[in-house]
Formats: structure tokens, C-alpha cells, sequence
């Protein structure tokens, strides 16, 4: 098959890693090629050498059969390369066909053309079937629209090979799939694409073919119809990774969190949480499946006593924490593993071991004289920790800054967990996370579960939802839908709930044989 | 591990030696530009800011307030907050120590003296924490209520000097302070005081609150990430205010060994930018109390011997506050600097 693209044996040193080394990659005219590895595996090193961010040491780079040094990002946009990365690089206070023509602006006169400008983003969004409307501004647009605003302007500077860094990990599974059609249909249209992810399930959803990285070398490629799950997760990790956790049937004890119509507003007065009740007992976690931006957030935050509960009751227990400070919460048997680590969970410029005592700086055997900072102490809790949940690289003294997302993760798991709290709260505990450390968390979080925890589980991603749950409840605008017990719920019915569907339509639905998919 | 450490901290003093150096090439410069010769100039400026025991005790003199001031910044920036009233503070400071030396009469050194110093801390800590209540409270960024305050402070001991602690002189400054409250000079006719060891104390206890104490645990939280610190149960709003006091506690102990030290009564407008200085101070020595301490001593240095300077050669002082202002510029260009440096390795 004649390929439009061709790496060899490109390799990359950076201090203390090697992230590249003598990789070889090609893509073929109009196929979508996922690069997949875990956190660290180079797959984004190998990317940016192709667009010019970086240049390899070594190694050689053909773009349609001619050898080509790419020594900057503006000589790949003459080959026609696009590149969409995780973070969009977009101007919020303008409009979306400003964004798009930005740096190649059509003029009329000494003034900017607007109206070609508008037209022209038309043109190009109809072709390739991207409806947006280029008149709208960027910070009005949700993120999955600013990502199609993204691969319009790689488009519009005429990429024929698109390569997208990780774009599903800002995206919602609903914007997910109108990614993947959107792909498809470039596809269709001749683009060739370079899809980069360490989401098993998209990679056979949409691509050709399927490259691995694992430390920075190629551990293979492969069609994708030839391959699996199973097969895919232990190329990357290297050994034989368990995708469903194991676990027993929940004996669920007493109630350790309840939740009496709860009502949480935000900053503007809007009611995000509308009158939730729930009920979460010892030994059994209570999944909170939903489309992100339900309430789950705030729902959460006011438990852990992070915002304030403007109406309702929360009880630990016995007792009622509505609105205490949260080191009380804690104090009363509480521990999180908060949703986004970088802004609640850790302080990344701490070191491991100070993160690992981050909520119990204050106690024994952490200080004496509830002042004196014991350091013996601080490093003993984190080599043990470390060691325990396998941290890496295993040095307590290394700001979390440096460590990839999966191991910062484990430094915030390690903490809570370890504290061994009656009620725990896991929000997405696994996002940006390694396949195998996916796969320790899970194993932890059931670990916690049967040493008689009460685990609150919130989770975008239905399969971490329907692995961990024994009881699962939908939230849907600031409401529980529904608790229903795990094993009743398929994935269609949940589905269907998450966008505001109700129990009884489905179910009417399900009899008369039709449940309609929206 | 150990070796890691030491790498980190290793590169930290590479940007303010960095920008030490380059200021001082440019400086050399405009020297070779006035027709003299930079290095007959420079030698100049050390020997008459180390050369000898007396040189060395006026930069260490020269250096003290800015140590201080340097301190308040650095402890402050540490909890994240930019204190840019260090001057009021350190104003307020100076006058609550004067007023305690001169009005209390009769009371043994060692009594009215920590009593002077005490005062001259609280003074300051009293102007540090309204804008840090402020801000916990209300949410009003600290930068411009220092910044007001400041004036306020400025006009507040103004009037206090000149009106109702007027000394009686023709002169806008009060009356003298008691002997008894005056900090005993180290090494006359130099005017270093005993002030410098309470300077080195601070940057000790600085050092030991910030780094060995759960409540510098808990201020420095606060300053990297104060959604994380909230989540590990830190009263975010209290440490702002704690952190806006320590750091005015400190300011306003450099007013106090101003007074206490080398003017022995307060005079309107003594402080010539101390407060100011301490931001660059701060800033060069990279936030950390000992850091603080070295760029002190590197400013005083320069400001003793910039006199000596103007003296022997044609080089007009003012040239020392070019550099001191490019050795300002050069670290908050800190970014520049490591680009040059990797430029040069080739990497």
C-alpha cells in the first residue's frame, strides 16, 4: 500500500529518559493509524518530531516518498501536515472563523475580509461535514466544538495527514463519538490520521491500524481487526493485565452516608445539586454514573464539605456534617480522591512525601507538640506508602510535578486509602490514568470496599462504573435519575438515562421492543 | 537521593549568580565608556565593601533593613502573596518602636528594649494583616491594598511625627528615644548594631516556621495550591492573614532597627525605599531566608562601596544603581538566562 508517511528508526534523548528510541512509524494514504502506550511511552515525543516541535537525534522522515527535515512546525504545515493537541490553542474572545484564518487572514484593504472569512469556513465545514457555526465566538463553544475549531484550522492550512494528540481526554463519551464520526468522515474525504490515545476501546472503535509504544520503543503494529482488548493492554503494560476487577458479591453493613434533599448552589446562585437524596452502606460501592456537568461535582464537594450545602442533610453515621469545615469531615472518618488531582488533590510542586501527608500534616506522628514537623516521620509514611502502591520512580523526595499522571494518581490513592476512612469518595478515580495502574486503583478501591468502607464512586466512564458498582445511580441535571442494583442495569439503559431519558420510557420503551437511541 | 537534592538546589542559585554576573559585565561597560577601567572600578567596590573589618561591619550595616525587608516579601511570596507594603509596614513599625522608646522611662535594657522591638513587630504586623483579612475576607487582591496603604502609612507617621509626637525641634522626627531602648553598636565609629543578629535570627526562625513547623506546611500549601490546601482541611483564609502578618512582623522589625539602631528617634521619610528593596532583595534571593540574606549582603556591598567608588574614580554612583537594577532585571528575566545557558551547552 503506498504510504503517505514514513518514520525510521527515530530516536530521541532527553535528559535522564529515552524517549524515543529507533522507532519506526508509517501511515498509509486515508487510514487512521492509532499510536497507543501508557503515560510516558514517547507516543507524543514521536508526534511532536514529526510536526517539528522537537528534533530527533537520529532517523529519518519521509513524507510522500521524499526525505524530508522538519526542523520546524512551519515547514510540516508546507507538507501538509496538522497537528491538534490536548490543549487547544485558541483565541477564547474571538470568533471561530477569526480563529480558523488567524495568521493567514484574508484582507480587504487594511481591513480583515469577514465575510470571505465566514464563507470560507463554510465552505471547508461543509465539505468535510464539521457543522459549527463560524460566526460563534470560542469561549461560547463547549470543548468538543472548540476541538472541531482546532481540526478545521489544521484543515484550512490544508493538512492531508492530521495527527491529534490525546483528543478524547478533554471530551465527554458524547463528544466522543461525534469525534469518531468526525474522523471517519475525513477519512473518507482522503485525510490520512495519526490518532494518539491510551484508551483501548476508542483505538478498536476507529482506527486501521494500531502502533504500541512502551518506554519509548515500538513494541509492534498491528490491523486492527486482528487484534483485542486483552491483547492490546498487555502489549502496552508488557505482562498480562486483568480488564474486569475480581471481586465478590458486596455484604453490604450499616449506613454510613446519608444524603437528605440535598441542594448545592454555585457562585452564581445557580442550583447545580437539586434536591438529591442517597444512601451509601459499609461494604458496598454506590457508582454515580452521568454525563459530566450533572451535579456530581458539587454533589461531591459539598460531602467533603468543600462548598456549601444550601439546603438538605448530610450525615456520617450518626452524625450530621452539613457544612462543617473540612478537616472536621475528615477528621469524622472521611477520605477522597478528588476528581481533578492537579487543583484539589495534590500541591505539585510538594514533594511525594509531603503530598502523602497532605490532611494529616496536623497529626501524629507527623508533628509533635502539634507544631514541630517530624521529617523521620513524613518519610517513613512515604516510603511506605510508595512501596505499598508501587510509586514510581520510588523517590519520596521528587516533586509530584515530575511524576507521570498515573503515579500522581497512586501518590493521591496511597493517602486516602491508606487512612482506611469510613466513607470514601472516588471521583473519576482512574482519568489520564495507565491501563495497569487503572487496574491496580480498581483492585484497591474493591480492597477498601471489603474492608468495610462505604465507597461513593462518580465516574464518566461506564465500564469503570459497571466494574467497581454494586449499586449504581444515574444523576442527570442536578437529579438521581434512579439507584438501581448493578446487575439490573445494562449499558443501553444507562445510556439512556445519562441524557435525561426516564426510567418509565425506557422501560415502555424495552417492552414494545424499540428503545429508541437518541 | 542526597545527590538529587543537592542538584536542585545547585540550580536554584544558578539564575541570581547569572544575573549577578551579567549586570556586572554590562556595569563594566558603562565604566570602560566614562574612560576608566572596569576592573580598577570593581576592585574598588570590594575592598571598600569587604576589604577590611570596618568596610565589612558598614555593608553588614547597610545590608540589615534590607534583610529584613527581604524576609517579609520572601515569607509572604512563600504563602503566596505579594507583599508590596513592606514599606508602610516597616513606617508603622518604626514608629510604634520609636513611640515605645521614648515615652516609657525609667525601665532596665532589658526590659524596654525587647519591649521596643516587640512593639515595632506588632506595629507592623497590625498594617500586614489588613490587607491580608481583606483578602481572605473579601477577595481584594493584596497588591493594591499594600500598595494604598502604604500612603497611608507614609501620611499617618507624617502627621504623628510633625503634630502630636512632634520632638520640639525644627525638625519633622520625634523626640530621642531612651538610651535603654537603643540597639548597642558592634563596632564604632561604624554604626552596625546588634540589629544584624536579629536579622540572622529572623532568617533562621523564617527558615525553621517555613520549612520544620506543620503551620509553614500549611502557609506554603496555601501559597502553591490553595484549592489542594482546602481539600487537606488548611483554613486557607486564616493563613492568608497569619502569612500578611508574619510578613509585616518583619518589615516592620527593619523599621525598628532603623530606629532602635542608627536614627534613635523617628524621622519622617528615614526609610528611602527600604521596604522596595526588599522586593528585589526577595526576589534575588530566590524567596528562601538564606538566599535573602546573601542578596542583603550583595546590596548593602554595593551601596558601600559605590561611595568609595564615586570617590577614587570618575565613575559616578549612580552606575551601582544601574546594576543593582539590571541584576533585577536579569533574575525576573530568569528565563532568558536559562535559555543562554542551554544555548551554551548546545543542548
Amino acid at each position: 500500500m503506498d504510504k503517505v508517511l514514513e518514520m525510521r528508526a527515530i530516536t530521541k534523548q532527553f535528559p535522564r529518559v529515552l524517549a524515543n528510541d529507533r522507532v519506526d512509524f508509517d501511515l498509509n494514504y486515508g487510514e487512521i493509524h492509532a499510536l497507543v502506550g501508557e503515560n510516558g511511552s514517547g507516543k507524543s515525543t514521536l508526534m511532536n518530531i514529526l510536526y517539528g516541535l522537537y528534533q530527533s537525534d537520529s532517523g529519518e522522515i519521509f513524507v510522500r516518498g521524499k526525505k524530508v527535515d522538519i526542523h520546524e512546525p512551519r515547514v510540516a504545515i508546507d507538507l501538509r501536515i496538522g497537528m491538534v493537541f490536548q490543549h487547544f490553542m485558541l483565541v477564547e474572545p474571538l470568533t471561530v472563523a477569526e480563529n480558523i484564518v488567524l495568521g493567514s487572514e484574508l484582507r480587504k484593504g487594511p481591513f480583515l475580509d469577514t465575510k470571505r472569512a465566514i464563507q470560507e469556513v463554510e465552505d471547508l465545514s461543509n465539505r468535510y461535514g464539521l457543522r459549527i457555526d463560524p460566526r460563534a465566538r470560542i469561549d461560547d463553544l463547549s470543548v468538543g466544538l472548540q476541538q472541531r475549531v482546532e481540526i478545521l484550522k489544521a484543515l484550512y492550512r490544508g493538512a492531508e495527514i492530521l495527527i491529534l494528540d490525546e483528543p478524547t481526554a478533554v471530551l465527554t463519551p458524547q463528544e466522543v463519538e461525534d469525534l469518531f464520526k468526525v474522523l471517519l468522515s475525513l477519512k473518507e474525504q482522503g485525510t490520512s490520521i495519526v490518532f494518539i490515545t491510551h484508551k483501548i476501546k476508542e483505538v478498536l472503535a476507529v482506527s486501521d491500524r494500531v502502533s504500541v509504544l512502551r518506554r519509548g520503543r515500538k513494541i509492534g503494529t498491528k490491523a486492527t481487526a486482528e487484534t483485542n482488548e486483552q491483547d492490546l493492554a498487555e502489549m502496552m503494560v508488557g505482562r498480562v493485565v486483568l480488564l474486569n476487577v475480581e471481586k465478590e458479591p458486596a455484604k453490604p453493613g450499616a449506613e454510613v452516608l446519608r444524603i437528605e434533599n440535598l441542594t448545592v448552589k454555585d457562585q452564581f446562585g445557580q442550583e447545580k445539586v437539586r434536591g438529591v437524596d442517597l444512601s451509601v452502606r459499609s461494604g458496598e460501592v454506590l457508582g454515580i454514573a452521568g454525563v459530566e456537568g450533572n451535579g456530581q461535582s458539587e454533589l461531591v464537594e459539598a460531602i467533603a464539605g468543600l462548598q456549601k450545602a444550601a439546603g438538605g442533610k448530610i450525615f456520617l453515621g450518626e452524625q450530621e456534617i452539613t457544612n462543617w469545615s473540612p478537616l472536621r469531615i475528615r477528621e469524622a472518618g472521611f477520605g477522597m480522591v478528588p476528581e481533578d488531582r492537579h487543583r484539589r488533590g495534590l500541591v505539585l510542586d510538594y514533594s511525594v512525601a509531603d503530598n502523602l501527608i497532605l490532611g494529616l500534616h496536623g497529626k501524629k506522628p507527623f508533628v509533635h507538640y502539634g507544631m514541630w514537623r517530624d521529617d523521620k516521620a513524613v518519610y517513613a509514611n512515604a516510603e511506605e506508602i510508595i512501596e505499598q502502591y508501587d510509586i514510581r520512580p520510588p523517590v519520596a523526595t521528587q516533586p509530584a510535578r515530575s511524576l507521570s499522571g498515573g503515579n500522581q494518581q497512586k501518590i493521591v490513592v496511597g493517602r486516602e486509602f491508606t487512612q482506611n476512612p469510613r466513607l470514601l469518595i472516588c471521583a473519576q478515580p482512574t482519568r489520564g490514568v495507565d491501563v495497569g495502574a487503572i487496574e491496580f486503583i480498581h483492585q484497591q478501591v474493591i480492597a477498601q470496599r471489603d474492608q468495610g468502607a462505604a465507597v461513593l464512586l462518580v465516574s464518566a466512564e461506564l465500564d469503570e462504573i459497571f466494574s467497581l458498582s454494586d449499586r449504581i445511580a444515574v444523576m442527570y441535571n442536578g437529579q438521581i435519575v434512579s439507584v438501581m442494583p448493578a446487575a439490573e442495569v445494562t449499558e443501553h439503559k444507562l445510556g439512556f438515562l445519562m441524557l435525561g431519558g426516564r426510567l418509565e420510557d425506557y422501560e415502555a420503551h424495552e417492552v414494545s421492543g424499540n428503545a429508541k437511541q437518541d | 537521593m542526597q545527590n538529587r537534592i543537592r542538584a536542585v538546589r545547585w540550580q536554584e542559585m544558578v539564575t541570581p549568580l547569572a544575573a549577578v554576573i551579567l549586570a556586572l559585565a554590562i556595569g563594566a561597560g558603562f565604566i570602560l565608556f566614562v574612560g576608566e577601567n572596569p576592573l580598577t572600578a570593581y576592585k574598588i567596590l570590594f575592598v571598600e565593601s569587604f576589604g577590611n573589618l570596618r568596610n565589612l561591619a558598614t555593608t553588614l550595616q547597610r545590608a540589615t533593613p534590607l534583610m529584613f525587608t527581604g524576609l517579609a516579601v520572601a515569607f509572604g511570596y512563600r504563602a503566596g502573596l505579594f507583599n508590596i507594603g513592606a514599606e508602610g509596614q516597616l513606617y508603622i513599625g518604626a514608629f510604634a518602636a520609636a513611640w515605645v522608646g521614648f515615652t516609657l522611662t525609667g525601665a532596665p535594657r532589658f526590659i524596654h528594649l525587647p519591649l521596643a522591638i516587640i512593639a515595632g513587630m506588632l506595629g507592623g504586623a497590625l498594617w500586614g494583616s489588613i490587607p491580608g483579612y481583606l483578602k481572605a475576607k473579601l477577595g481584594v487582591h493584596e497588591v493594591i491594598n499594600t500598595i494604598m496603604l502604604n500612603f497611608i502609612a507614609l501620611y499617618l507617621t507624617d502627621w504623628l511625627a510633625t503634630g502630636p509626637f512632634h520632638g520640639g525641634s525644627w525638625v519633622p522626627e520625634t523626640a530621642r528615644i531612651k538610651p535603654a531602648a537603643a540597639l548597642t553598636r558592634l563596632y564604632p565609629p561604624t554604626r552596625l548594631t546588634t540589629g544584624v543578629f536579629l536579622a540572622l535570627l529572623a532568617a533562621f526562625v523564617v527558615y525553621l516556621v517555613l520549612w520544620k513547623t506543620r503551620q509553614g506546611y500549611e502557609l506554603r500549601a496555601v501559597g502553591l495550591n490553595p484549592d489542594a490546601a482546602e481539600y487537606g482541611g488548611i483554613n486557607v483564609a486564616r493563613n492568608t492573614v497569619l502569612a500578611m502578618a508574619i510578613s509585616g512582623a518583619l518589615a516592620g522589625l527593619a523599621g525598628t532597627e532603623q530606629i532602635l539602631g542608627l536614627h534613635n528617634r523617628f524621622i519622617v521619610r528615614f526609610s528611602s525605599d527600604l521596604g522596595f528593596m526588599g522586593i528585589a532583595v526577595a526576589l534575588l534571593g530566590k524567596n528562601h531566608p538564606f538566599g535573602v540574606i546573601l542578596a542583603a549582603v550583595l546590596f548593602g556591598a554595593l551601596q558601600t562601596g559605590s561611595a568609595a567608588m564615586d570617590r577614587l574614580t570618575s565613575v559616578p554612583r549612580e552606575l551601582i544603581t544601574i546594576i543593582q537594577a539590571l541584576i533585577i532585571f536579569f533574575v525576573a528575566a530568569e528565563y532568558l538566562i536559562r535559555r543562554i545557558l542551554r544555548m551554551k551547552e548546545g543542548a
